[in-house]
């Protein structure tokens, strides 16, 4: 499966973004009148690149995911995807109605994958998350990180070259997360898929991404970029990983006081 | 790849061993199936405290009856007259007609109030135009009662069949419509969301997601559906009572008071009571614990 994916990946070798976004902007009707979330916003991915979007409430990281995964149209500006991007959110979002193998299949079925396919795909989906044996597991009967496994499983069964993660490990307890940013990380680089990670957790950040990108809040704007030149495998505990994270959150403090001046 | 296999295989050799400190928070974090219920304890919990009401009841009416507190039997027959008179039915072969003239009116009804409440509330639920229009009648009609479609049905249709799976239609669609309609309104955003960005929009996202995330709300529906077709009918074979016709439960009981025969009335009674909780439990109370306990929606009590 890995390798399907990796294949998919350098099958586009011509690309020279998996995400380009162009001066977007945002605004949504508010109490008084138009309100500005997101302000000539800039940035692209490249293939297989793992980009962390950073930022305290306020600054329309979920928003501009979402108009990344095309749920939502820019105000201003242009955003330019190679093809359909997969979604992963906070909540694991599986369907309930669904065993934890046939959410995956459904994946597979709406993008066309033939029947007698999909059961095998499924099961290399749910062995690559280390999951092999739970394609019969209720949703309920799986625990927050196992959810979020399959989630995973079932973003990457799309097979797009675009994954967008929204705070998806946020709702998960210190270790489960932990465990998750390695595996995250794993699967990152096996199948060099780009992903654009969204989270408030600064240490998160930078132990996940090559870059790191500060939103500033309402609007929210590219307030500065940080490329993290760490070797993998990384620990959340790494001193570099913690003075990189020192810098950043001095950063995110600043842009976070200068709500509180005015 | 089983989680509990890994772990066993691996005995904790390297502490930084990815693969066995998940298999191990799995294993810690998956809640284990509960048992089964030991049919001793359904016994004691699911059917003894009904059962106990049932005699109860029972005993305050004969102790009535006995005890001379009423003891006229043309108001209140006492519960062995009731008992024979059932008797007398089954064993003249005519109990097993009444009930099966009414189920098979009330199921057949049901079953057409089905196959036009589906698609009304879908549409109701979906088009907001519809919704705007219907969606308020749609609503109001679940609370008149359907014994006033009786009189206009009868001069519509005349005193036959048709009449009866028209008032069992308008008293059942509206329910299972809203049942739907309540069961497509409450299916939460990130389902949709989550569809969408796997490629399941218009029909494919309906089919495929709307409708079975709203599933509990349109068994719901149902169940109150069948409520309101069987209430309807009753009221139906009540009132348009025609030899014709053939004896349903409702003819029963209307036919028990024009010989002014009580006991007859309450054999109808208790058999229309009986008929509509039996459909209940055999079958949509399965239904529903069954799309519950897959989606994990059923508290064990």
């Amino acid at each position: 499966m890995a390798t399907t994916l990796a294949k998919a990946a350098e099958g586009t070798g011509a690309a020279t973004h998996a995400a380009r976004i162009a001066h977007v902007s945002k605004s949504f009707p508010g109490p008084a009148g138009e309100q500005l979330v997101l302000d000539d916003i800039t940035l692209d991915v490249a293939p297989g690149e793992f980009v962390t979007l950073l930022g305290a409430s306020g600054c329309g990281k979920s928003t501009l995911l979402n108009l990344v995964a095309g749920l939502d149209r820019p105000s201003a500006g242009a955003i330019d995807t190679d093809g359909r991007p997969a979604l992963m959110f906070q909540e694991h979002a599986l369907f309930p109605w669904l065993t934890a193998g046939k959410n995956i299949e459904l994946a597979l079925r709406l993008r066309g994958v033939p029947k007698a396919e999909r059961r095998e795909r499924a099961e290399e989906l749910l062995a690559l998350v280390r999951l092999g044996g739970a394609h019969g597991k209720r949703v309920h009967e799986l625990s927050g990180g196992m959810r979020q496994r399959v989630a995973l499983a079932r973003a990457l069964a799309q097979e797009s070259r675009l994954l967008l993660m929204d705070e998806p490990f946020a709702a998960l307890d210190a270790i489960t997360r932990d465990v998750l940013h390695d595996e995250l990380t794993r699967i990152w680089r096996e199948t060099k898929l780009s992903v654009l990670f969204v989270t408030h957790n600064v240490r998160e950040a930078v132990r996940l991404a090559e870059r790191v990108v500060l939103l500033s809040s309402r609007p929210g704007r590219v307030a500065r970029e940080w490329t993290v030149d760490l070797p993998h495998p990384r620990r959340i505990e790494d001193a570099a990983v913690a003075d990189l994270s020192v810098e950043i959150t001095e950063e995110l403090r600043g842009e976070i006081r200068r709500h509180g001046r005015h | 790849m089983a989680g509990t296999d890994t772990a066993s295989a691996k005995p904790a050799r390297d502490p930084g061993d990815l693969a066995g400190l998940e298999a191990g928070l799995d294993a810690l974090e998956t809640a284990h199936p509960g048992r089964r219920t030991p049919w001793r304890r359904t016994l004691t919990q699911k059917v003894l405290p009904p059962a106990v009401a049932v005699l109860l009841v029972l005993a305050v009416w004969q102790g009535l009856v006995s005890f001379g507190i009423v003891d006229d039997p043309t108001k209140l027959p006492a519960p062995a007259d009731v008992w024979h008179v059932v008797r007398d039915a089954w064993l003249e072969g005519t109990l097993l007609g009444y009930i099966w003239t009414s189920v098979s009116r009330g199921l057949l009804g049901f079953c057409m109030a089905l196959v036009i409440g589906t698609p009304l509330g879908l549409l109701v639920a979906r088009v907001r135009f519809v919704r705007a229009a219907i969606g308020p009648i749609l609503s109001g009609l679940q609370s008149l009662p359907s014994v006033a479609w009786v009189p206009p049905a009868v001069i519509w249709l005349g005193l036959n069949d048709s009449m009866m799976y028209a008032v069992i239609l308008l008293g059942a669609v509206p329910s299972i419509a809203n049942g739907l309609v309540s069961g497509v309104d409450q299916v939460p955003p990130v389902f949709l969301r989550a569809g969408r960005t796997l490629g399941a929009t218009g029909l494919k996202g309906t089919w495929h997601i709307t409708l079975p995330a709203a599933l509990p709300g349109y068994v719901a529906g149902l169940k109150q559906g069948w409520a309101f077709s069987w209430r309807s009918l009753m009221a139906a074979e009540i009132i348009a009572s025609f030899p014709d016709l053939g004896v349903g439960l409702g003819q029963l009981l209307e036919n028990g008071r024009n010989a002014s025969d009580m006991a007859m009335v309450f054999e109808a009674i208790l058999l229309i009571l009986t008929v509509g909780i039996a459909i209940d439990l055999l079958v949509f109370s399965p239904l529903e614990r069954w799309v519950l306990r897959s989606r994990g929606l059923l508290v064990r009590s």
